[in-house]
């Protein structure tokens, strides 16, 4: 009786916070058919909005991806002054407003920052415009990649890599070979993750964007510029986009767990040896 | 290929990990080094290997000084404490490692991985995931993947001290025949005073840092030079400033000019071994080792009081 009421209690809880909205929003989006949906999405600016998120994600997420990675092997592997400084670092993102990272890039790099003067004396604009919304974005997602890989680096030890390094791997080839594939999961974890922040971006980049419609809207931007103006149908269907694509980068993630869940079964059971082979292939 | 150490100092911070040690490892021979956690010796074997630089001194592989060349550049198979295996990668995978970082032909890889499989007893076992291998077995492979690339020198570190007692008896001996068929120069690290003595023919004790002896079993045995090294291989009594081994306290039945008289705390029967806890009239314990047959010849049970003799015996400055 208990679980049951503890069931009810949790799912109860998800429908209010998270089935009811975005179950509305599938509803009200497909009110009137598929037919306004369709021209609601295609209007040119709801797919360069839906591009300029595309491309912010493009941008961000391998930069990300390759400094976690980076930031992670320096923060388990090496022994320097400033490690625990760099280890603080990386949770800024999480730990500081979007809206405030957004006013400190304009502060460095707009009109009158540190920057922002001299890069415009070379032609150069950085808010208002992608590059500013590329830097919000990425700040934002920064921490996912490294936060995820430093427990599994920590976990793998130094002694598979000094064993390569014994059978004579240089250090690129023990990296590729050995540490990449080691904590793979992690990284592929992290890049989901930083991919999921990246696309529901809203805060920093909402600064540093000056919202021109057709120009510097990503998505999220988008849907709040058609609710208030009252084109609830193009917010409706560019919610549904973006949502779509937030729930397919969840699907992923999901898929992965469960590759994963297989992967260190067939670690216990010998007679799946080859389907596991198949999934490191 | 010789292994040869000469004059090495190396510091953790204020602790001195090793301090001045000189080592020559004979080409071919199977060394090992003994010493209690914490006396240096897994140390020592790293420097030999590159993955830790001494502070000063030399390491040399077959005459050549590889103080300052990298790991993968000194000829030498490691096998580490925990098999430090690919868990990413197959069995063969592992064992092919060294072979496909040199670029060899594809049927030399596999003919020399099936060779090695075979000299370990894992040929079955080739398309398994180190996760499915038990403790043993892991092992294997990882000492098969360093021998892949035919190592100048083999390291063992601890290598059996993760398994259970009757896994690391049976690895011993089966290293032991290894290197009858392999003649790698083999130098392993052990705490294990009997695995130690029970697969080498040369042992180096270490304690704090430093190299305490080298010499064979009997040698450290007999002729142990320091109190350290008396204490730490094989067993012994502490009487009074004296050191005197078990089998040197013997049980008389009667009592003579040197002997002394001893109550009988505790009677061991260990098979063919009997072991007498004793207590001595002036205070101090100490253990006796006897055969079966004479401890049934003296009727010993505990609470008598006997003659003892204490044989040999040595004072250490």
């Amino acid at each position: 009786m208990r679980r049951l009421g503890l069931r009810t209690v949790a799912l109860g809880y998800l429908l209010v916070l998270l089935l009811a909205p975005v179950g509305v929003i599938f509803w009200r989006t497909f009110e009137h058919g598929v037919g306004p949906v369709w021209s609601a999405i295609t209007a040119p600016d709801a797919m360069h909005a839906f591009w300029l998120s595309l491309t912010l994600v493009a941008v961000a997420v391998p930069l990300n991806t390759l400094f976690g990675i980076a930031a992670a092997i320096a923060i388990v592997r090496h022994r320097f002054p400033g490690r625990w400084l760099l280890s603080g670092l990386i949770d800024v993102p999480f730990a500081i407003s979007p809206v405030v990272i957004g006013l400190a890039l304009v502060l460095v790099y707009g009109h009158g920052g540190w920057l922002g003067d001299w890069l415009a004396g070379h032609g150069i604009r950085i808010i208002f415009s992608t590059p500013g919304m590329v830097l919000a974005t990425a700040f934002v997602s920064l921490p996912f990649v490294a936060r995820e890989t430093v427990p599994v680096l920590r976990e793998l030890g130094t002694d598979p890599e000094q064993a390569a390094a014994t059978l004579g791997a240089s250090p690129a080839q023990t990296f590729w070979r050995i540490t990449l594939p080691a904590i793979r999961w992690a990284v592929i974890y992290g890049v989901v993750l930083t991919t999921a922040r990246a696309l529901g971006e809203f805060g920093a980049v909402s600064v540093v964007s000056g919202k021109v419609a057709g120009q510097t809207e990503t998505l999220p931007l988008f849907v709040q510029d058609q609710f208030e103006n009252y084109n609830t149908a193009g917010a409706y269907a560019a919610a549904l986009v973006l949502a779509t694509l937030a729930i397919l980068t969840l699907v992923a993630m999901n898929l992965l767990a469960r590759l994963r869940r297989g992967r260190s079964a067939t670690d216990a059971t010998p007679t799946r040896a080859t389907s596991t082979r198949a999934v490191t292939a | 290929m010789a292994i040869e150490v000469h004059d090495v100092h190396k510091r953790f911070g204020d602790f001195a990990a090793l301090s001045d040690i000189c080592l020559r490892v004979e080409p071919g021979s199977l060394g090992a080094v003994l010493g209690p956690s914490g006396s240096g010796k897994s140390t020592l074997l790293r420097v030999i290997a590159g993955l830790e630089q001494p502070d000063s001194g030399r390491v040399l592989i077959g005459g050549r000084d590889v103080t300052r060349e990298p790991p993968q550049r000194r000829g030498v198979g490691f096998v580490f404490q925990h098999y430090a295996a690919f868990k990413h990668m197959t069995v063969r995978d592992n064992v092919a490692f060294a072979l496909r970082i040199r670029r060899r032909a594809k049927p030399e890889v596999l003919a020399r991985v099936d060779e090695l499989l075979a000299l370990v007893r894992l040929e079955g076992l080739a398309d398994r995931y180190p996760g499915q291998l038990s403790g043993g077995q892991r092992q294997r492979m990882a000492l098969a993947r360093a021998l892949a690339a035919e190592p100048q020198v083999l390291l063992l570190d601890e290598p059996f001290g993760a398994l259970d007692a009757r896994v690391r008896a049976e690895l011993r001996e089966w290293l032991r025949r290894l290197h009858d068929e392999v003649h790698v120069t083999t130098l392993f690290v052990t705490h294990d005073q009997q695995e130690a003595m029970e697969i080498s023919e040369q042992v180096v004790v270490m304690n704090e840092g430093g190299v305490e002896q080298v010499g064979t079993p009997r040698e450290l045995y007999e002729h142990p030079r320091t109190e350290f090294v008396m204490s730490f291989v094989g067993e012994v009594n502490r009487v009074g400033e004296r050191f005197v081994r078990p089998h040197e306290v013997q049980l008389l039945p009667q009592s003579d000019a040197g002997s002394r008289e001893g109550f009988i705390d505790r009677v061991l029967h260990l098979g063919f071994e009997v072991r007498v806890g004793l207590t001595l009239d002036d205070g101090d314990q100490v253990w006796s080792q006897t055969t079966r047959e004479r401890a049934d010849e003296l009727e010993l049970e505990v609470g008598q009081i006997v003659p003892v003799r204490l044989g040999g015996g040595r004072v250490f400055a």
